[in-house]
C-alpha cells in the first residue's frame, strides 16, 4: 500500500480529527498524492531522472527550512556527493521571500530587493550544468517568482533541458510550494486541536 | 537543436492589479492541438481548455497536469460544508497579490467579488495590497494566507485562534490552508512560464 505523503509528514492517523477533515475533501487528498507520484515516481521519467527530481526537491524544501519534509525527500537521493552539493547550495542561497520587482508603474513602490541565486564554483561544478540551471530557476520561483522571465528558461534549455523537461521541473518546484504549505498548515492545525 | 523560448507578440503589460480580463502569453511552446494524444487531452480534464496555451503547455506532463487540476477543483469547488467559496477565492486573491501574480489575482478577484458581492473590498485588496483593512473576518483569512505564503512559513497557532474566534471550524480552517497553499502552486506556474497581457 502506498503511504499518503501528506498524512505521513503531518502525522495524521486513521480516525483522527484531521483524517476526518481530509476525508471531506477526498479529491484534493487523492490528487495531492497523485501529483507527488506523477512528479517523483512517474511511470515514464522522460528527460528528468529520479536523482534530478529528488535533488531539486531537497533543494526546494531546504530553502523553506522545513526539516522533516526535507528529510523525506532526502531519502530519495542516490548515495554519493549529490546530497552534500545540494546542502551547500541551500546554505549559500537561503533567504526570505517573497520579494521582486513589478513592471514600472504604480506598483513600483512595492518593489522589494532581494538576492539573486549565487553559489560558489565548487558547488556549481558538483551539481553539474543541468541541476545548476534548474536550481537558479527554483530559487527564483521559491523566493521571488514575480522576477521570473524567459532568460532563466533559456538558460535551462541551453543547459540541455527540453521544453517538456522545464514544464516538469517547474511543476516540481510549484507543487512542492503547495505540499510544504499543506503539511506545515495542517501541523499547526493538528497541534491547535 | 535545443528547444528555444518564445518571444510574445507586442502587447500591453498590466502595471496594476485588476478585476478585468487579462490574457496570458507563454514563453515556452505549448503543444499544438494536433500533436496531443488522447492522454494529453484527458489531462486537460475540461475539453474546452484545449483553447488555452497555458493548459496546452502544462499538458506536456499530462499526469502532473491532471492531478493538479483535480486537486484544484476539489479545493475550490467542493463547497460541501467548510469555508464559503467567496473566502476561498479571497485567500487565492491575497496569495496572488502578495506573490505578484497579476493574472491569477484578476481571475480570483472576479470570483471573490461575484460570490461575496463585496466588489469595493476586493478592489481595495488589489489596489492597496494585503495590509489593507477589510473587516476582521476577511482580515483573518488574509493574514493566515499571507503567513502561509511567506518563506520561511510564518503560520502559527495565533492565526488558527483568530480564525476560530471568527467562527471558522477546523474544516473551514483547513480550506483556508489548502486554498492559500494551492495558489502558491498556481502562481509559480503562471509567473514562470509566461506573462500577463492586457487584451
Amino acid at each position: 500500500m502506498t503511504v499518503d505523503v501528506i498524512d505521513r509528514l503531518v502525522g495524521i492517523t486513521p480516525g483522527s480529527p484531521l483524517d476526518g477533515i481530509r476525508a471531506q475533501r477526498p479529491e484534493a487528498r487523492t490528487h495531492a498524492q497523485k501529483s507527488y507520484e506523477a512528479l517523483f515516481t512517474p511511470a515514464d521519467a522522460g528527460g528528468v531522472t529520479s536523482a534530478e527530481r529528488f535533488a531539486l526537491a531537497f533543494y526546494v524544501v531546504g530553502l523553506h527550512g522545513e526539516a522533516e519534509t526535507a528529510a523525506f525527500y532526502g531519502e530519495g537521493l542516490p548515495p554519493g556527493g549529490l546530497r552534500e552539493a545540494v546542502e551547500s547550495a541551500v546554505a549559500q542561497t537561503r533567504t526570505h521571500g517573497p520579494y521582486g520587482a513589478f513592471p514600472a508603474g504604480p506598483l513600483s513602490r512595492e518593489d522589494k530587493a532581494g538576492p539573486a541565486y549565487a553559489v560558489d564554483a565548487a558547488t556549481t561544478s558538483a551539481l553539474g550544468p543541468r541541476l545548476a540551471a534548474a536550481f537558479a530557476h527554483a530559487h527564483m520561483l521559491v523566493y521571488h517568482p514575480r522576477d521570473a522571465g524567459p532568460d532563466t528558461l533559456a538558460a535551462m534549455l541551453a543547459a540541455g533541458w527540453t521544453t517538456t523537461d522545464v514544464v516538469t521541473l517547474s511543476q516540481i518546484v510549484s507543487f512542492l510550494s503547495f505540499q510544504i504549505r499543506v503539511v506545515a498548515g495542517f501541523r499547526v492545525l493538528r497541534r491547535a486541536s | 537543436m535545443p528547444d528555444t523560448t518564445l518571444t510574445p507578440p507586442a502587447h500591453t503589460v498590466p502595471v496594476a492589479f485588476t478585476r478585468a480580463q487579462v490574457d496570458w502569453l507563454p514563453w515556452l511552446e505549448p503543444m499544438a492541438p494536433e500533436e496531443m494524444t488522447e492522454r494529453h487531452r484527458l489531462a486537460l480534464v475540461d475539453a474546452v481548455r484545449i483553447k488555452s496555451p497555458y493548459f496546452r503547455l502544462l499538458a506536456r506532463d499530462p499526469d502532473a497536469l491532471e492531478a493538479r487540476t483535480r486537486a484544484d477543483k476539489d479545493i475550490f469547488y467542493n463547497t460541501n460544508a467548510g469555508l464559503p467559496r467567496a473566502e476561498r477565492e479571497l485567500a487565492a486573491t491575497a496569495v496572488s497579490r502578495l506573490n505578484g501574480c497579476v493574472y491569477c489575482a484578476s481571475v480570483h478577484a472576479r470570483f471573490s467579488a461575484t460570490y461575496s458581492k463585496r466588489e469595493a473590498d476586493v478592489d481595495r485588496l488589489l489596489a492597496e495590497g494585503v495590509g489593507t483593512d477589510l473587516g476582521e473576518s476577511w482580515n483573518a483569512v488574509v493574514a493566515a494566507s499571507v503567513a502561509l505564503t511567506e518563506t520561511p512559513l510564518a503560520l502559527g497557532p495565533e492565526h488558527v485562534a483568530r480564525l476560530r474566534a471568527d467562527g471558522l471550524d477546523d474544516l473551514a480552517i483547513a480550506d483556508v490552508i489548502q486554498s492559500a497553499a494551492f495558489f502558491n502552486w498556481a502562481n509559480r506556474l503562471m509567473l514562470s512560464l509566461g506573462e500577463p497581457a492586457l487584451p
